[in-house]
């Protein structure tokens, strides 16, 4: 295959869609573009170091518009955004923000880690990742706190307002759709 | 006296509530009072939350931060998680119109506005800068003489440098500096700027990869022959303590042991709080051997 033949196959939807979503919340994230592939990322980062994950070679894939290797390889879930990789490049790409625009487009199309979805599910039901259990409880009770937190454990209204906000956001509906593809 | 809104996020409260008894404890000792900050939820945490929907994110922080708003105070916490959620979420909301009307779009709905009045600051930089190693080591009535203390920062405290503006990430000092204030020596370590291995939504998702790069912290650390690991985030508090009994039951063996405590227990060992008010007796990897060592 010649090189000409390579660069036709490039598609850069997935390229212009990951710079206009990361954009929304992130600033230069076009520098995506100019990536030297130095490995510098991938040479400062703890989980590439246990797994397969190299992070050099997401941002080529943003490059090359491969959305499919890209967010479908659950590679991308083993990034603990540490940003020791975002605080090293020397072409400046805010990498780490590169990764988490990734995330949230294999989210959007129903792609996430059947863990992950338990995980959401817990924010939705009690408005806490990690809810209070017995055990805690006794230890507050012991030390002199109060039983429950003073957080939305204590108020149902604030709970309230919380649902009502992932509701409102649209994420309620979000995890609902991805946990069909979880389960498929 | 000066006051801070406290925000609890999940881990402090649900987990380990001693951390939350001992960091108000420790700052009324300095006329520090927190006031805790009624209604918040999850952060929500950075790795999970902002990997799966930024603007949901974005938005629940948003509310979270609105709660100290109307309190008329700066926010303080225990947890780099929540540190990295709230502080960058403020950031991004002042400095991003499109955004901020979005988000206030969706508060409008509960009947709140993000004003951008409170800031977000985390404790260590209360114990660093609003009193001082100095001030904290006046107050010593236990000095840690001879107990070494592998300092373990947290991902989350100064990156993304960009967002946080608190310097250079890659050397800091001020832990090492709280630790030396209470007699205490830090220990330098193979890997010591390395994550726990928790974050980014990899401990709840893929816990064998996470218990990996805790593994090798600890090991790093015990050949370092450090007596405890101090952090400032209960998340990575959570990873090596819990994460050391998980390690050990996979193994099938009581291999790893090193006791873990937030820094504002380690200060307030030294400072005379009570190590059951600060509920030392119920981490899971016990905490014991320090105490025995301290009090010898
Ligand atoms: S460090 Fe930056 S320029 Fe180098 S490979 Fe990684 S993303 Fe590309
Ligand atoms: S942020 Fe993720 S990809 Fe970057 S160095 Fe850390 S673990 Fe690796």
């Amino acid at each position: 295959m010649s090189s000409s033949q390579l660069i036709k196959k490039f598609d850069t939807d997935f390229t212009n869609e990951v710079i206009e979503y990361g954009s929304k919340f992130f600033e230069d994230v076009e520098n995506v573009r100019s990536c030297i592939q130095c490995a510098t990322c991938t040479g400062s980062c703890p989980s590439g170091r246990e797994t397969a994950w190299r992070v050099r070679k997401l941002i080529r894939q943003v490059q090359l518009g491969l959305k499919n290797a890209a967010i479908k390889n659950d590679v991308i879930w083993d990034c603990t955004t540490c940003f020791s990789c975002q605080e090293r490049c020397p072409r400046l790409i805010p990498v780490t923000d590169v990764v988490r625009t990734v995330r949230n487009i294999a989210v959007r199309n129903g792609i996430m880690l059947p863990r992950h979805v338990q995980v959401a599910g817990l924010l939705i039901k009690y408005g806490h990742a990690v809810p209070i259990n017995d055990e805690t409880k006794a230890v507050r009770k012991e030390i002199g706190l109060s039983e429950l937190p003073p957080t939305v454990h204590s108020f149902p209204d604030a709970l309230g307002e919380v649902k009502k906000l992932l509701d409102g956001t649209g994420f309620t509906k979000l995890i609902e759709e991805a946990s069909k593809g979880v389960q498929k | 006296m000066s006051k801070y809104a406290y925000f609890l996020g999940c881990l402090t409260p649900n987990r380990y509530p001693g951390i939350e008894a001992a960091t108000i404890d420790l700052l009324r000792m300095f006329d520090i009072e927190l006031e805790y900050m009624k209604g918040t939820s999850c952060c929500p945490a950075p790795g999970v939350f902002g990997s799966f929907d930024l603007e949901t994110w974005l938005t629940v922080a948003a509310r979270n931060i609105t709660i100290a708003e109307e309190m008329g105070r700066d926010i303080t916490l225990t947890c780099n998680g929540c540190f990295a959620t709230l502080q960058e979420a403020d950031h991004i909301l002042k400095h991003n119109r499109d955004l901020l009307k979005t988000i206030n779009g969706h508060l409008s709905k509960i009947g709140r506005e993000y004003k951008g009045t409170s800031s977000v600051v985390h404790v260590i930089e209360i114990l660093y800068n609003d009193i001082g190693p100095e001030r904290i080591s006046d107050m010593v009535v236990q000095p840690l003489d001879g107990v070494k203390v592998a300092c373990h920062y947290g991902c989350h405290f100064l990156k993304p440098s960009s967002v946080r503006q608190r310097g250079n990430p890659e050397n800091p000092t001020i832990l090492e500096e709280l630790v030396e204030a209470v007699g205490a020596t830090p220990v330098d370590y193979r890997d010591k700027g390395m994550c726990c291995g928790a974050g980014g939504g990899v401990r709840a998702g893929k816990i064998d990869v996470a218990l990996e790069m805790t593994r090798k912290k600890i090991e790093a650390m015990n050949e370092a022959e450090a007596d405890c690991v101090t952090t400032p985030c209960v998340f990575c508090q959570f990873q090596f303590d819990m994460g050391q009994t998980e390690i050990n039951n996979k193994l099938g063996a009581d291999k790893y042991h090193l006791p873990v405590v937030f820094i504002t227990q380690l200060i307030g060992l030294a400072l005379g709080l009570s190590p059951r008010r600060m509920g030392l007796h119920r981490h899971r990897i016990p905490v014991k051997p320090l105490l025995d060592k301290i009090f010898a």
